[in-house]
C-alpha cells in the first residue's frame, strides 16, 4: 500500500483506497486518480514500448494526447487495446497490462530493433525486401506483419452494448476549462439552451492542473462552483466524460460519452453513448496542447511535458520525480518550477531563452541524468519539457479550413472559414493568458445568448491575472548527436525528417506519409508542429511557407462498436415478417432472408429427411391438388385518379390504357436507359383505381420512381399513389383444386371459369364479410388465384384456407417450391431481370410498345441492345438426366477454347422438376432461340463442373398455358 | 539511385546522408510531346509506361498539388481482379498481373501483398451470382475459389457464424487479391518516370486548354502556357471541373467516398474481407491498422469529407460480420472525391477534340486499376490504338447501348 | 446534413434518398426526341463544383420529391423547393 511518489494536495479522495492490477502486480491509488497518476504514485516509470524501435517509454502527458502510455485494459473479451493510461479513471479492481513487447516489458526482445535503427531509417522498407521476389510473400512480409500493431484485440465478440442518442441545443460548448465554463455560464444565464461537453471526468480543464486564482478562489474550486450552477439550470445539459470528436455539416456534431468506463463493470447498461448533437451555434473551447522539444534521447521514461508534470503535482498529488529539471522555451513552463517548489521539490531550470540546451540524456529504462550544451551533466529522474502550446484547432479543420500561423505565440490558430456556426474561444483561439481567456469567453457567451434574442443578465466574467506568456520559438537542439524524437509513438526522429527532405519528400503530406509522422494513435498531437517546424528549419523556409497541419475526425479515436450502436447481431437490420409468419413457424417452416423479409422457404413434415423432400412434395401437391403460398412480400401500390390508366401506360412498356375494369395485366417496366427493371401485375378495380404489384426486391425503389414520375415528369396528371405492401396479406392459391378451395372462402362470388376467367380480378368479401381482393393470376402455371385480405387477418386467413382445403389435400408451399414452379414455367424472376438484361433478351420484346412514350422505350432500341446475335433466354436440360445443373455456369460450344472470347452466356436459374424427374435450367445464350436442340457445355470451374446440356424452350411445362386458363 | 538491401546497409553505416532525391523538382518547359494533367496514381503510371514501354520521354505530368495527392493517397489499398463482365475482367486481370511484377519493374517496394480477398455470400442467389463471377474470372485466366461455410470458418474463425442477421454461407475467394502500400505506388511510378526523363511538375494547376478548330494544342497553367501534341487528362474526382474547361460534359458525377483506419492492432485479419449483405470491406495494414470502407455518401460533392450516416452504416456492417472489432477504435476517417460514372465503369478514350484524351470514371475502384490504366492509356497516347483489354472503355458506349454495368443498377452513378 | 423541407421544416438528410441533378426533370418526349437528346438527358451531367440543383426524395417522410440547391464545395444549402412546383415552372404538366 506504499505510494512512494504520492505528495500532499491534489483533487483526490485519500480516504478511499482503490486496488488495481498492473502487469499482474497489485497496486493502490485513490478516487480521482487516472491509471497514469496511480502508476506514477507507485513509482513506476517504464510503462510501454514504442512502435518501431521498442524503446522503453514512460508517461509523457496527462491527457488524451498521450503517445507513450498505451495499455491493454480489462481482461478476456472486454480487453481494450491501445488505451491511454492518462485518460483511464482509476476504479477498484482495474486490470491493465502493458503492450507491444515480446517477453516482459522490462526485457522486450524486440528492442533489438533499436540497435538496427541505422538501417531502419525513414522509408527503409520501400528500398529493400524486393529480391528474390518470392521472399516477400513468404518471408519478409510475414516478418513485418508479425511485429506490426500495438495492442491485441481479444478476437471475441465485444461483450458491451452501445447506444446512439440525439440532442438539440442553441449552443454546444466544447470543452469545460475556464473558457468553456465561462462562456457556457454567460450563454445559459442569458437564456440559451446550452450543452456543455468535456472529455475529462472533472470540470475545469487546466484549472485543475494549475495554481491559478479566479476571483479570490483557486481555479479548481471556481470550476466546481461554475459546474454546480450550470447543473442546476434547466436549460443546460452537462456531458462529462464526453469527447466531441467531429464537426459535420449544418451544425451536426458527433460526441462520444463514456458512461461506464470508469466503473468496474457496466451493470448491464450501455458502455458508451454516441451522441449526434444538432446545435445552431458551437463554441470551441478545447484549449491547447503542449509541445516538446527535440533533443538527443528525449524519449526516456521520466521525460514529460511540463504541463503534465504540473497536472500530476497539482491535481493528483503525485510527483513524477524527486530530482526534477525543467527545459523550457517559454514563460509558462517556468510555472512548473514555482509549483513544484511550493511542494518542496527543487527544480533545475534550463531556459532556451538563456542559451542553455539539453543535448543528451541517459538512463535506458528511466531517466538518470541529462547533459547540457555547456558540458554539465545533471542527475535527474524527471525532466519537464515545454516547447510552447498549440491551440487545439482540430474541430475547426473538419470542414477543411486551414489554420494560420501566428508568430506571437509560435502556433497555428483557427483559420477564417470555420464550420458554419462555430466560434472559437480561449486558448483554442490562441488567447494564452487566463485573464483574457475568461473575458473573451464571457463576451462570446453573452453575445451568443443575445443572438438568440435572449436578454437575460449574464453576470460578469471572473477576474484573473494576465500572467506573462512569453515564448521564443525553439524546436531542435542542433548540437545533439543522438537521435532526437519528434513523434514518440511512431519513432520518427529529427534525422528522419532531414532524410525525408533530402530525398525530396518536402511537402507536409509527403513528410507525414514517408516518415509516418503524426500517423499514430495520438494523431501527432504533440508531434506534428514540431515536425513541421524542423522541416521548415531544414529547408530554410518559414513554417507557413512549409505548410500547415490538417486534422480529420475523430479528435480522439472512437470505438467501432460505438459507431455501430445497437445495429449488431440479429439487430443489424430489422426483420419484416409476413402476415402468416406465426402460423408458418408453428407448422414446420424453415425461413430464409429475402431483403429484410423472412419468408418460409419450405415446410418440413415429420419424416422428411432433407429440404428436397419437402420442396418436391410441395410442388407435387400444388401441381396435383392445391397449394397455398404467402406472397405478401410483393410490393403493392394502390394507384388512383382519373389519369391512373394513363399513368400506368407511361410507366409500363406495354399498353395499359385500355385494360378493362375487372381485369389484370402483366406489366413490364424498363428503366429510363431501356433495360428491364421490374415486372408484376396491375389490376383494374375501377375506372380510376388500379392495384399494382412489384417484385419483392424492388418494391421500395419502384414506388420511389413512380412518385418521381408523378411529381416531376407529369405533375398535372390526376393520379395518386400509396404503398399498401404492409396493408394487405396476400396468398397464392394454386393447383387443379384451387377453384374449389377459393369457392369455399369467398362470400357468394361465382368463381367459375366463365364468370371469373384467367386474369380476372374483383373486390369481394371472404369468410362472412371480411373485405378481400381476388385476382386470378398464376406464377406457378397452375389454375391459380391470389387472395388478399387486410394484413391483420393474414394469420387467420392461412388457417382458414388450410381448414377449408383439408379434404382437398391442401398444403402450404414456400419460396423454394415457388421457384421450382416458375423455372418449370420459364417465368423470369430476379435472376433474369437483374438490371443487365433487356426485354429482347428475355423474349419479351413484344411487350415494348413502340406506339407510346413510356419510360425506357426510346433507349431500348439502341444498336447494341437490339442485336439479333445477342443473348437470349432459353431452357436447358442435362444430356445425362441424372446430373444436377447449377446456376452460374457459363456456356461454351463443344470444342471451343475455355476463354472469355468464347463465353456464350450463363445459367441464371436451375431447379429439379418433380414432374419431369430431372434437373432443368434457364439461362441466357447467344442466339439461343435459334439453337434449341443443340448440345453445349455448362462450364463451372469454381464448382468443378462441366456438364453437357441440351438447349430447349424455357417453358419446360405446359408451354401453351392450358392449366392456368382451365 | 538503385535501391537494395546493400545500399541500405551502406547508408546505414554512413549516417543515411547519401540518399539522393527520389525525383527532380523541375520547372515546366514551354512544350512537350505529351502533357498529362493530373499527378495521381494513374497519371504517374501513364507517364512511367509512356517512357518505359513506348519510348515517349518528352512528357510532363502536371499536378496542382503534391504528387500523389489524389485518390492514390487516400484509399483502402485493395487490389483484385474479380469482375464479372467481359468489358472489365480482362483489364483488371492485366492490372493484377502488372501489380505482381511491379516492384522489380520499378525498383521500389510498394508492398504488394497477395493475402487474398474473400467476398462473403449470404444467400443461395448471391452464391449463384458469385459462381457466375468466379467462372468469368477463370475464363479470363484469373483465380477464383468458392469457399463453403466450414472452410470459411477455418480461415476466419472470428466471423459471426452463429448470430448474424444475414447468415454467412460462404465466400468467393481470390487468393491473388490483396493490398498494396498506396503512397508507395505513386512514389515508385514517379521515381521511375522521373529517372526516364519525364518532368513531374508539382503545384501547377491547369486552368484551361488551348483549343482551336477542334484541335487541342496545349494547356494554360498557373505556371504559364505549355504546348503539347497531345494532352491527356487523368484527374479522377476533378474530371467534371477540368473537362468543363474544354467544353465537354461527361457521363460522370463527383461523389465522396469515406474511408477509415483503426488504431494499430496485432494482426487479426488475414486478407481482405467484404460483406455481402451490407457495405463493408476491410483489410489490415502492415502497420496493424484495420483499413476499411463502405458505400459512398451518395450526393454530388467535391468537398473531400463525408457525413455521419455513412460512418455508422459502415461500422454497423463491420460489427455485423466481425463483432470482435467493437473495442477497436476508429483512428481517422477521410473522404475522397470519386468520379462516379453512369455505369460504374471507366473511360480510357480519345475525346471529340483532336489531341485531347480522357481517362476517368473510375468510381471507387481506381486504385487497383492503376498499373493497367497507365499502361493502356500510355498505349492509346503513343499509338492511338486502344489496348485490347481497354477497348470497351469508350465514351460513346452509352450512345451505342453498351454500358458495362457490373451491378445492373442503371444510369445513376450513386448506385454503382 | 439537414434539409429544410418546405412543408415539414428541418429534417436530417438521412430521411431522404438522393437521385441526382434536377435536370432529370427535363425528360424529353421519347417519341419526338432525337437519340442524342435522349442520350444527353439520361447520361450527361454538368457536375458543377459550386451550386447544384438536385433531387432528393423524402422517403422516410412525406414522400415529396424536393429540388435542393446546394453548394457541392461547402455543402451549404441555399434553397429547398417542392420538385412538383419546379417541374411546373419548367413547363411540365401532363
Amino acid at each position: 500500500m506504499n505510494q512512494p511518489n504520492r505528495i500532499d494536495g491534489g483533487l483526490i479522495d485519500r480516504e478511499t483506497v482503490l486496488k488495481f492490477q498492473w502487469n499482474e502486480r497489485w497496486l493502490t491509488g485513490h478516487p480521482g486518480d487516472t491509471l497514469a497518476s496511480a502508476l506514477l504514485a507507485n513509482g513506476l516509470r517504464l510503462v510501454g514500448r514504442s512502435f518501431k524501435y521498442h524503446r522503453p517509454r514512460g508517461i509523457f502527458t496527462a491527457g488524451s494526447e498521450e503517445p507513450n502510455a498505451l495499455v491493454e485494459l480489462r481482461k478476456g473479451s472486454a480487453r481494450e487495446p491501445n488505451t491511454r493510461a492518462t485518460t483511464v479513471e482509476l476504479f477498484d479492481g482495474l486490470y491493465a497490462t502493458s503492450q507491444n513487447h515480446r517477453g516482459p516489458l522490462e526485457w522486450d526482445v524486440m528492442a533489438v530493433n533499436d540497435l538496427l535503427a541505422p538501417f531502419l531509417s525513414a522509408g527503409f522498407y520501400y528500398k529493400t525486401f524486393m529480391w528474390p521476389k518470392a521472399f516477400w510473400e513468404k518471408l519478409y512480409e510475414p516478418m513485418i506483419r508479425a511485429s506490426a500493431g500495438l495492442g491485441r484485440l481479444s478476437g471475441r465478440e465485444d461483450p458491451d452494448s452501445y447506444d446512439h442518442g440525439f440532442l438539440h441545443a442553441d449552443l454546444l460548448v466544447i470543452g469545460a476549462g475556464p473558457a468553456g465554463l465561462t462562456s457556457a455560464l454567460a450563454a445559459a444565464r442569458g437564456g440559451a439552451r446550452v450543452i456543455l461537453a468535456d472529455e475529462d471526468f472533472r470540470w475545469g480543464g487546466r484549472l485543475n492542473s494549475e495554481s491559478y486564482l479566479l476571483g479570490d478562489r483557486p481555479g479548481a474550486d471556481w470550476a466546481m462552483e461554475a459546474a454546480s450552477e450550470l447543473a442546476a439550470m434547466p436549460n443546460v445539459r452537462l456531458l462529462p466524460r464526453t469527447t466531441v470528436y467531429g464537426a459535420y455539416d449544418h451544425g451536426i456534431y458527433g460526441a462520444l460519452e463514456r458512461k461506464t468506463d470508469h466503473l468496474p463493470d457496466t451493470g448491464g447498461t450501455p458502455r458508451q453513448v454516441l451522441w449526434r448533437i444538432y446545435s445552431k451555434r458551437a463554441l470551441l473551447a478545447a484549449g491547447a496542447t503542449e509541445r516538446s522539444i527535440a533533443f538527443g534521447n528525449n524519449d526516456r521514461p521520466g521525460i514529460m511535458l511540463a504541463g503534465a508534470v504540473r497536472s500530476y503535482v497539482n491535481r493528483y498529488g503525485v510527483t513524477p520525480g524527486r530530482k526534477v529539471a525543467l527545459f523550457t522555451n517559454n514563460e509558462d513552463g517556468l510555472r512548473t518550477a514555482s509549483d513544484l517548489s511550493a511542494k518542496g521539490i527543487d527544480v533545475t531550470v534550463l531556459d532556451t531563452r538563456e542559451g542553455v540546451h539539453v543535448v543528451h540524456t541517459s538512463g535506458r529504462k528511466a531517466l538518470k541524468s541529462i547533459t547540457l550544451s555547456d558540458g554539465r551533466t545533471i542527475q535527474a529522474d524527471c525532466l519537464a519539457v515545454s516547447g510552447g502550446w498549440s491551440p487545439n484547432v482540430h474541430l475547426t479543420c473538419h470542414h477543411r479550413s486551414r489554420p494560420v500561423w501566428q508568430e506571437e505565440i509560435s502556433a497555428f490558430i483557427p483559420g477564417s472559414d470555420l464550420p458554419t456556426g462555430m466560434t472559437v474561444t480561449g486558448a483554442a483561439a490562441g488567447t494564452m493568458t487566463l485573464g483574457a481567456i475568461v473575458r473573451d469567453a464571457h463576451a462570446a457567451g453573452t453575445e451568443i445568448a443575445s443572438d438568440f434574442g435572449h436578454r437575460g443578465a449574464t453576470g460578469s466574467a471572473p477576474t484573473a491575472d494576465d500572467e506573462p506568456f512569453d515564448t521564443k520559438p525553439f524546436w531542435y537542439v542542433q548540437e545533439s548527436r543522438a537521435r532526437a524524437w519528434v513523434d514518440l509513438q511512431n519513432d520518427v526522429t529529427a534525422k528522419d525528417i532531414r532524410q525525408s527532405h533530402q530525398e525530396g519528400f518536402r511537402s507536409v503530406e509527403h513528410l507525414k506519409r514517408y516518415t509516418t509522422l503524426g500517423m499514430a494513435t495520438d494523431q501527432g498531437k504533440t508531434a506534428n508542429i514540431l515536425g513541421l517546424a524542423i522541416m521548415a528549419e531544414i529547408s530554410g523556409r518559414t513554417i507557413p511557407e512549409t505548410g500547415t497541419t490538417m486534422f480529420r475526425p475523430p479528435y480522439t479515436p472512437v470505438p467501432i462498436g460505438a459507431f455501430a450502436g445497437r445495429a449488431r447481431g440479429k439487430d443489424f437490420r430489422p426483420y419484416r415478417l409476413t402476415p402468416s409468419h406465426d402460423w408458418a413457424a408453428e407448422n414446420g417452416a424453415d425461413f430464409v432472408e429475402a431483403g429484410l423479409w423472412l419468408r418460409a422457404q419450405w415446410y418440413r413434415l415429420p419424416g422428411e429427411k432433407g429440404w428436397r423432400d419437402s420442396v418436391d412434395r410441395e410442388v407435387r401437391t400444388t401441381r396435383s391438388a392445391v397449394g397455398v403460398c404467402d406472397v405478401s412480400t410483393l410490393g403493392k401500390i394502390d394507384i388512383q385518379g382519373r389519369d391512373a390508366a394513363d399513368f400506368l401506360n407511361r410507366v409500363y412498356s406495354n399498353a395499359f390504357l385500355k385494360l378493362p375494369v375487372g381485369r389484370v395485366r402483366y406489366g413490364l417496366m424498363l428503366r429510363d436507359d431501356g433495360f428491364a427493371y421490374d415486372d408484376g401485375t396491375s389490376a383494374r378495380l375501377s375506372e380510376t383505381q388500379f392495384v399494382m404489384t412489384t417484385t419483392t426486391a424492388n418494391a421500395v425503389t419502384v414506388f420511389r420512381e413512380l412518385e418521381f414520375a408523378r411529381q416531376c415528369l407529369w405533375p398535372d396528371l390526376d393520379v395518386h399513389l400509396i404503398s399498401t405492401t404492409d396493408a394487405w396479406a396476400q396468398f397464392s392459391v394454386a393447383g387443379p383444386r384451387a377453384r374449389i378451395l377459393i369457392s369455399r372462402i369467398v362470400d357468394g362470388l361465382d368463381v367459375s371459369n366463365e364468370a371469373f376467367p384467367f386474369m380476372a380480378c374483383t373486390a369481394c368479401t371472404v369468410l362472412g364479410g371480411t373485405p378481400a381482393r381476388l385476382f386470378r393470376i398464376s406464377f406457378s402455371g397452375e389454375l391459380a388465384y391470389e387472395i388478399a385480405v387486410p394484413a391483420r387477418y393474414g394469420n387467420s386467413m392461412i388457417q382458414a384456407l388450410m381448414a377449408a382445403g383439408k379434404d382437398l389435400g391442401v398444403a402450404p408451399y414456400g419460396t423454394e417450391a415457388l421457384g421450382v414452379m416458375r423455372v418449370e414455367k420459364g417465368h423470369v424472376a430476379g435472376n433474369e431481370i437483374n438490371g443487365q438484361t433487356t426485354a429482347e433478351m428475355m423474349g419479351l420484346s413484344g411487350m415494348v410498345s413502340q406506339k407510346k412514350d413510356a419510360i425506357g422505350t426510346a433507349m431500348s432500341g439502341r444498336e447494341e441492345m437490339a442485336r439479333i446475335d445477342g443473348l437470349q433466354l432459353v431452357g436447358f436440360r442435362p444430356v445425362d438426366r441424372s446430373v444436377a445443373l447449377t446456376a452460374g455456369a457459363h456456356f461454351l460450344s463443344r470444342g471451343a477454347p475455355e476463354d472469355m472470347a468464347h463465353d456464350e452466356g450463363w445459367m441464371t436459374s436451375v431447379a429439379w422438376s418433380p414432374e419431369l424427374g430431372h434437373s432443368i435450367g434457364l439461362g441466357f445464350l447467344k442466339q439461343g432461340r435459334l439453337r434449341h436442340g443443340e448440345t453445349i457445355r455448362a462450364f463451372s470451374p469454381v464448382r468443378g463442373q462441366d456438364i453437357l446440356v441440351e438447349v430447349c424452350s424455357p417453358h419446360h411445362i405446359d408451354p401453351e398455358g392450358v392449366r392456368q386458363r382451365g | 539511385m538503385r535501391y537494395s538491401a546493400l545500399r541500405l546497409l551502406k547508408e546505414g553505416l554512413t549516417g543515411n546522408t547519401g540518399w539522393a532525391p527520389a525525383w527532380r523538382d523541375p520547372d515546366p518547359r514551354p512544350a512537350y510531346d505529351i502533357v498529362i494533367v493530373g499527378g495521381g496514381g494513374h497519371g504517374l503510371s501513364t507517364a512511367y509506361y509512356l517512357a518505359k514501354e513506348f519510348g515517349e520521354q518528352n512528357v510532363a505530368v502536371l499536378e496542382k498539388g503534391w504528387l500523389g495527392s489524389g485518390n492514390i493517397g487516400r484509399n483502402t489499398t485493395i487490389i483484385r481482379s474479380n469482375y464479372l463482365l467481359e468489358g472489365n475482367q480482362p483489364f483488371y486481370e492485366l492490372s493484377l498481373k502488372l501489380w505482381e511484377g511491379l516492384e522489380q519493374d520499378f525498383n521500389y517496394n510498394a508492398m504488394v501483398s497477395q493475402r487474398g480477398i474473400l467476398n462473403l455470400y449470404h444467400s443461395d442467389a448471391q452464391r449463384d451470382a458469385y459462381v457466375r463471377r468466379g467462372n468469368a474470372m477463370h475464363l479470363s485466366g484469373a483465380d477464383a475459389i468458392l469457399v463453403d461455410r466450414p472452410q470459411l470458418r477455418e480461415m476466419c474463425p472470428f466471423l459471426d457464424f452463429d448470430n448474424a442477421r444475414f447468415p454467412i454461407h460462404g465466400a468467393l475467394w481470390q487468393p491473388r487479391g490483396g493490398t498494396v502500400r498506396h503512397d508507395a505506388v505513386a512514389w515508385g511510378y514517379a521515381r521511375g518516370a522521373d529517372s526516364r526523363g519525364v518532368d513531374i511538375v508539382q503545384n501547377c494547376e491547369v486552368t484551361g486548354f488551348r483549343i482551336e478548330n477542334g484541335i487541342c494544342s496545349g494547356v494554360e497553367t498557373t505556371r504559364g502556357a505549355i504546348r503539347a501534341r497531345k494532352v491527356a487528362v487523368c484527374v479522377a474526382g476533378s474530371s467534371g471541373r477540368v473537362m468543363e474547361q474544354a467544353g465537354l460534359r461527361l457521363p460522370i458525377e463527383s461523389h465522396v467516398l469515406q474511408a477509415f483506419v483503426s488504431e494499430g492492432l496485432k494482426p487479426v485479419i488475414p486478407g481482405v474481407i467484404t460483406f455481402g449483405a451490407g457495405h463493408f470491406y476491410v483489410s489490415q495494414s502492415d502497420k496493424g491498422g484495420l483499413v476499411f470502407g463502405g458505400d459512398i455518401d451518395g450526393y454530388n460533392t467535391y468537398a473531400q469529407r463525408g457525413n455521419l450516416p455513412v460512418v455508422e452504416d459502415v461500422c454497423e456492417g463491420g460489427m455485423a460480420i466481425m463483432p470482435m472489432i467493437g473495442r477497436a477504435r476508429l483512428l481517422r476517417m477521410w473522404g475522397g472525391v470519386m468520379d462516379m460514372s453512369m455505369d460504374g465503369s471507366p473511360f480510357i478514350d480519345r475525346t471529340p477534340i483532336e489531341g485531347l484524351y480522357f481517362n476517368g470514371g473510375w468510381c471507387y475502384g481506381g486504385f487497383k486499376a492503376t498499373p493497367a490504366s497507365g499502361y493502356c492509356y500510355a498505349q492509346l497516347l503513343a499509338t492511338d490504338q486502344p489496348h485490347e483489354t481497354a477497348r470497351h472503355y469508350r465514351l460513346d458506349r452509352f450512345r451505342r447501348g453498351a454500358p458495362i454495368d457490373e451491378k445492373g443498377a442503371g444510369a445513376q452513378p450513386n448506385l454503382h | 446534413m439537414i434539409i429544410d423541407h418546405p412543408l415539414l421544416g428541418p429534417r436530417d438528410a438521412a430521411e431522404f434518398v438522393y437521385k441526382g441533378d434536377a435536370s432529370l426533370i427535363d425528360r424529353p418526349d421519347g417519341l419526338a426526341a432525337s437519340a442524342d437528346e435522349m442520350h444527353d438527358y439520361v447520361y450527361l451531367r454538368d457536375n458543377p463544383a459550386g451550386e447544384h440543383r438536385e433531387l432528393w426524395y423524402h422517403e422516410q417522410g412525406d414522400r415529396s420529391w424536393l429540388v435542393v440547391t446546394r453548394n457541392t464545395l461547402t455543402h451549404e444549402i441555399i434553397r429547398v423547393e417542392l420538385a412538383r412546383g419546379v417541374a411546373r415552372e419548367r413547363g411540365r404538366s401532363r
